[in-house]
């Protein structure tokens, strides 16, 4: 599903490597969890798949899509096709739940009664319903989260990325928003979840990839997680 | 996919209205100086098109008369008639002979029973005349040249006249005309570019109050089309309003003030024609400014956003 060969992403030319040769390969339907340090390079990797940087060396197939043969008009395609959970959300301010999960519906030509009928059931997977008509400064970080994972999964992609969605949330709010990426997992979702969190990282036992320095370190199943 | 494609479509066109209502503070500026453009452009077109019809009307009655001795035979005259019509700037040419001469000028002066009864008196006096239209009246001088030839000049009682005051009032008015015409061809052309480069500014400025949303809208696989669209259907708004409010402004400007009009334009301006060309070609005129309208905020808008989207690899 997910093809990485020894990816290095340099962003300007004076500074180290923020990957280095990094290699990883996930199969459709896997939970995977990447691991490190703030600044270890996770981010990067996760803009790289969704082709909002570029690699500067290496090779990357993702859904059996090449990045080294993709158009720049073919970019919101792929962009379609893999649901992003953003480290700041990205929510927009000024649209109401439901409409900002209906956005990613609308750019991709779905009708609006479709539309109506799509976004409750899944602001009901992400235990929101009910908040339909609130704005995302109403919301706590932990909903405003759950919003973000709504929008990611609405237009039912095969890949899920997911950055850090428990970044800013208490150990409770953080395992209800697991708990939801393994729901859309098991319904066939490949996930990849990158975070810090020691703690969910050992209750999940799941594929751990540890990033150091924009190198893989480690990528063993089933694994803890120390640093 | 045609479907989809249709909704997508609306939406964009959607989008663009609500972002136009939105922004209405920025739309006022450049609607402002696209109803300037607008105007002018209007303006213009109707004052030249009277102003053509006035030279037109005017030309068509000048004239210029020989007198022919009472001397001059049959054959003379249609020899004179053929050489005079054979000439390049000469569009007609008319016989008269003395009983119809003396008939024109019976209905011309029909009011003046003496005059009249003076003439019938005295075996018409009036001599057999040759009426020549010209088609150029700027340019008189091979008809004049023929016409004083010796062997020509022989044959008439007194040297040719032209309707001389005419003439300088067509001068007037087309001299008044060119001046017009290249005034308000400089004019539309600034306000053109003026207006170009405001729109610009304000979908600039559009985009960058909508910098966040629409690099999220990116991340989520939004098509260019989708991202560009609004903001070239909210600039084609303002060229559609802006065409109506220029409009409208004319029909104003003809119900309340002809009066001014007509005092500015020192009398040359035939304020009922104009006025009548404005409601005859209405719709045209309409259909006119709004695709000029039209053209001018999409072309500015798809320079903006060619510039500031950034479209390439991002
Ligand atoms: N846009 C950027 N320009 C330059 N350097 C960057 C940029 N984004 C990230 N970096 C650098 O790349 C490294 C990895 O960053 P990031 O991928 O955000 O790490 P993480 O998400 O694991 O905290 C860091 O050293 C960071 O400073
Ligand atoms: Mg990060």
């Amino acid at each position: 599903m997910i093809l990485l060969d020894r990816v290095s992403k340099t962003y300007s030319k004076d500074t180290k490597p923020s990957l280095d040769r990094v290699s990883l390969h996930v199969e459709p339907k896997e939970f995977v969890i990447v691991v490190g340090q703030s600044g270890a390079g996770k981010t990067t990797l996760l803009r790289l798949l969704t082709r909002e940087e570029r690699q500067t060396t290496g090779k990357i197939i993702v859904g059996g899509i090449d990045y080294d043969k993709l158009k720049d008009r073919e970019i919101p395609l792929l962009r379609r096709k893999i649901g992003v959970v953003f480290q700041d959300f990205k929510l927009l301010p000024n649209k109401t739940i439901f409409e900002n999960v209906a956005f990613a519906l609308e750019m991709v030509g779905m009708g609006n009664k479709e539309i109506r009928n799509t976004v409750p059931k899944v602001l009901d997977i992400v235990n929101l319903t009910g908040k339909e008509d609130n704005m995302p400064i109403q919301l706590s970080g932990g909903e405003r989260q759950r919003v973000a994972i709504a929008r990611a999964i609405v237009r039912q992609p095969k890949i899920l990325i997911a950055d850090e969605p428990t970044g800013n949330l208490d150990p409770k709010h953080a395992w209800d928003v697991i708990k939801i990426l393994e729901k859309i997992n098991r319904y066939g979702t490949t996930v990849l979840l990158t975070t810090h969190n020691q703690e969910i990282v050992n209750r999940l036992k799941r594929r751990v990839v540890t990033l150091k320095d924009g190198r893989v370190v480690s990528d063993r199943a089933n694994a803890g997680y120390k640093i | 996919m045609g479907k989809k494609k249709l909704i997508t479509f609306w939406r964009i066109v959607h989008t663009g209205m609500v972002n136009f209502a939105r922004n209405i503070s920025l739309a006022i500026a450049a609607m402002a100086i696209m109803v300037v453009t607008l105007t002018i452009v209007l303006f213009s077109l109707i004052i030249n098109d009277t102003f053509s019809h006035t030279i037109y009307q005017i030309t068509s009655k000048i004239d210029i008369s020989v007198y022919l001795k009472d001397s001059v035979n049959q054959q003379q005259t249609a020899k004179l008639l053929g050489e005079i019509r054979s000439l390049s700037n000469v569009q007609s040419a008319a016989y008269l002979s003395k009983a119809q001469a003396l008939k024109v000028y019976e209905a011309q002066n029909s009011s003046n029973q003496q005059l009249i009864q003076a003439v019938q008196e005295t075996n018409n006096p009036l001599p057999a005349t040759i009426i020549i239209k010209p088609r150029n009246l700027n340019d008189l001088s091979s008809i004049k040249s023929f016409l004083s030839l010796p062997a020509v000049n022989k044959l008439q009682t007194d040297p040719p006249s032209y309707s001389g005051q005419e003439k300088q009032a067509i001068d007037r008015i087309t001299h008044a005309t060119n001046v017009l015409r290249e005034i308000g061809v400089v004019a539309v052309i600034v306000f053109a570019v003026v207006s170009v480069l405001i729109i610009f500014n304000t979908i600039q400025m559009a985009i960058f109050n909508r910098r966040d949303e629409i690099q999220i809208m990116r991340l989520l696989g939004a098509s260019t089309s989708y991202i560009r669209g609004p903001f070239i259907v909210e600039s084609i708004i303002y060229g559609v309003v802006s065409a109506m409010i220029s409009v409208l402004i004319i029909n104003e400007a003809f119900q309340a003030s002809s009066t001014t009009l007509q005092a500015s334009s020192l009398g040359l301006l035939d304020i009922g024609y104009a006025n009548q060309f404005f409601t005859d070609k209405f719709l045209v005129l309409l259909i006119l400014e709004v695709v000029l309208g039209i053209v001018i905020g999409a072309v500015s808008s798809l320079i903006a956003t060619r510039r500031y989207l950034k479209f390439k690899s991002r």
